[in-house]
């Protein structure tokens, strides 16, 4: 079976920033992958190379087997691959129903919008995902972040029609929220969509994924199936062992003992700590 | 018990959004009020300004400048601002002249290439915004300057004088007179449209004020219910996040320019055909005239937020100023005075009543 979308020896230069280097990945249908990494790793930079923001610039991109190289975002949503940007990718001052269908408009005939359709779908669309929303034309900037945060997944759940994206679509979220999102990721993929998740805590990535692309510094670390890793030693990937360690030290070298006892506890606990 | 805990939320917010706010988040409350404060000042202190006649001097004014008000509020609410849009009204009206006099051609024929040519103007204008990627500022003050100097220079090389040569007695002038210049008013309990204000023995107003009305609702309709008014407001106020969403932010605001550029030929149009000849230095100022119209009416200076029927109240606005003035007999002078001063209230009244509704 032919990948969904395929990332092979990629790399990504801004100006003289090497965001992105020599990263491949693979999702197929009915699969999620997770990418982990540290902030400033470019998983932000992969994703909106796959949602065509940016270009690539060395290696190659296919998808469903056919290389790509987007112009444009219109471009990759033409092809049923829908993306929540990280930072949300919405117009603050523009009421929610439009935000929600900014881009990819219902019209009814004679090119008008149909507006009705367009409210009562959005708020829907809400409502499904626990968010009561009684008036969806108030702008989107008077919602709170995690709303706003719910609205972008709600959007690009509706609109992929293949490949969902998500770039740290949790991060906002309360425990409810989050749960929800998290089984739009898991019924997304039972629908058979390829699902790109994005995010920093192993307990909302391991649950659901699928493969897991760990990032350092614009390079691949490690790219596992779900078979090869148990979650302690992807939170221990993902948080850096070694990094905790010296978080420990730092905490003791200002006094805070019972801080650096904690952390400590805490890296033993998750079977991260070096003998 | 889910469902409780949403109804007790979703009854809260209703409670917070009560309908007085919702008016007051429309754009051209401020100026709506504004209009309402100087009509009653102006009724007052001018005894003429109530009069039909002085009326259909106010509003013709208000027209001639709320046409061009629609495309470049259009382009605000876009992000953009077009500082060529006085002196492309010259330009059209020049080209339309200079075409159809020096070739001896009808003078729709002039009209349509004047059109085209326009048009391609106001593309040109947002092709360099593209291309450049300064801000439209910068790039139209350019324009600006290229467009006023070839205004007067190529007039001057084509006639000789600064002014084109009159075309009042070419062929298609009469019909074009009538489209772009003529009155609507009452003859003798009719309804009827003439070129010749001596004809009307009722209250009559320019076609000018028609085709304001007819653009400000046109604007309206495609600014609230077309997928090109979605972008509009999109591009204006984020245009990264429009983009990532499969906005064709480029086309779209190559589209605005467009806009005004037609805004330009219209009002070019007008000019030609009510006085025949076009003076090749006229226009320069009144970009900054069209865009107070829009400010006054509610647009955002950075673009996101606005309404055509706003800058319409704004040239409204501008009208009254313009011509109750001359009825209160006052200098003209203060004309820019009041205007200055109408801006700034605008401005602030606009400010605060968006802060308030967002909060
Ligand atoms: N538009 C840009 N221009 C220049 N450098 C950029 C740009 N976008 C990102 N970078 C740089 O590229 C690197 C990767 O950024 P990216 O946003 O992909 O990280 P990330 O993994 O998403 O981080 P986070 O977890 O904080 O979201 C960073 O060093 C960043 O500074
Ligand atoms: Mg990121």
């Amino acid at each position: 079976m032919t990948a969904l979308v395929k990332l092979s020896g990629v790399g990504k230069d801004y100006g003289s920033v090497i965001a992105l280097r020599d990263v491949s990945l693979e999702v197929a249908a009915g699969q999620v992958v997770c990418v982990l990494g540290d902030n400033g790793a470019g998983k932000s930079t992969l994703i909106k190379i796959i949602a065509g923001l940016h270009r690539h610039d060395t290696g190659t991109y296919e998808v469903a087997g056919e290389p790509v190289s987007f112009a444009s975002p219109r471009d990759a949503l033409d092809l049923g691959i829908a993306t929540v940007y990280q930072d949300l990718a919405v117009v603050p001052l523009m009421p929610v129903w439009r935000n929600f269908f900014l881009g990819s408009e219902k019209r009814a005939r004679f090119g008008r919008l149909d507006v009705e359709f367009m409210r009562r779908t959005t708020r829907d669309e809400l409502l499904a995902m626990g968010i009561d929303l009684r008036d969806v034309d108030q702008p989107i900037g008077t919602l709170s972040g995690g709303e706003r945060q719910c609205v972008a997944i709600a959007r690009a759940v509706y609109f992929g029609a293949k490949v969902l994206v998500l770039d740290e679509p949790t991060a906002a979220l309360g425990v409810k929220q989050a749960g929800v999102v998290l089984r739009y990721i898991v019924q997304a993929r039972d629908r058979g969509l390829g699902v790109v998740f994005i995010t920093h805590n192993p307990h909302h990535a391991y649950p659901v994924g699928d493969r897991f692309l760990i990032l350092n510094r614009g390079r691949p670390l490690g790219y596992h199936d779900k078979s090869d890793i148990t979650r302690e030693e992807l939170t221990a990937l993902m948080a850096g062992g070694a990094e905790l360690e010296q978080l420990a030290h730092e905490l003791q070298a200002t006094g805070a003992a019972e801080a650096a006892r904690e952390v400590e506890d805490e890296t033993r606990s998750l079977g991260i700590q070096d003998p | 018990m889910t469902a409780a805990l949403t109804e007790g939320a979703a009854d809260e917010r209703v409670a917070r959004r009560n309908p007085l706010r919702r008016l007051l988040v429309r754009p051209e409350l401020g100026a709506l009020i504004g209009a309402a404060a100087l009509f009653v000042f102006f009724s007052v202190t001018a005894d003429a300004f109530l009069q039909t006649s002085s009326f259909s001097t106010v509003l013709y004014a208000s027209s001639t400048f709320g046409i061009m008000a629609v495309g470049v509020s259009l382009l605000m609410i876009g992000g953009e601002f077009d500082l060529s849009a006085g002196v492309l009204v010259t330009s059209a009206a020049l080209v339309a002249s200079l075409v159809s006099f020096q070739l001896t051609l009808n003078v729709w024929v002039g009209v349509l290439i004047s059109l085209v040519v326009t048009l391609a103007l106001g593309v040109l204008n947002g092709l360099l915004y593209v291309w450049t990627k300064l801000p439209s500022f910068i790039v139209t003050l350019a324009t600006f300057l290229m467009l006023a100097g070839a205004n007067l220079g190529v007039t001057k090389a084509v006639t000789g004088n600064v002014a084109s040569d009159s075309i009042s007695d070419m062929d298609g002038f009469k019909s074009a007179k009538r489209v772009f210049a003529s009155e609507i008013g009452v003859v003798d309990h009719q309804i009827r449209i003439s070129a010749r204000p001596a004809v009307f023995t009722g209250p009559h107003v320019s076609i000018t004020v028609l085709w304001w009305l007819l653009f400000t609702a046109v604007a309206t309709w495609i600014l609230l219910r077309t997928r090109a008014g979605n972008w509009i407001f999109a591009v204006g106020g984020n245009a990264a996040s429009a983009r990532a969403v499969g906005v064709p932010v480029a086309r779209t605001k190559i589209g605005l320019f467009a806009g005004v550029a037609f805004c330009a030929w219209f009002s070019g149009m007008h000019l030609l055909f009510a006085f025949a000849t076009v003076q090749s230095g006229e226009g320069v100022g009144n970009e900054f005239f069209y865009i107070i119209c829009a400010v006054i009416g509610g647009c955002l200076l950075t673009g996101g937020y606005g309404s055509a029927v706003g800058a319409a109240i704004g040239a409204f606005i501008f009208g009254m100023v313009n011509k109750g003035i001359v009825y209160a007999d006052w200098n003209p002078d203060w004309f820019r005075f009041f205007l200055g001063a109408a801006l700034l209230a605008a401005t602030v009244v606009n400010h605060l009543v968006r802060r308030r509704a967002e909060r």
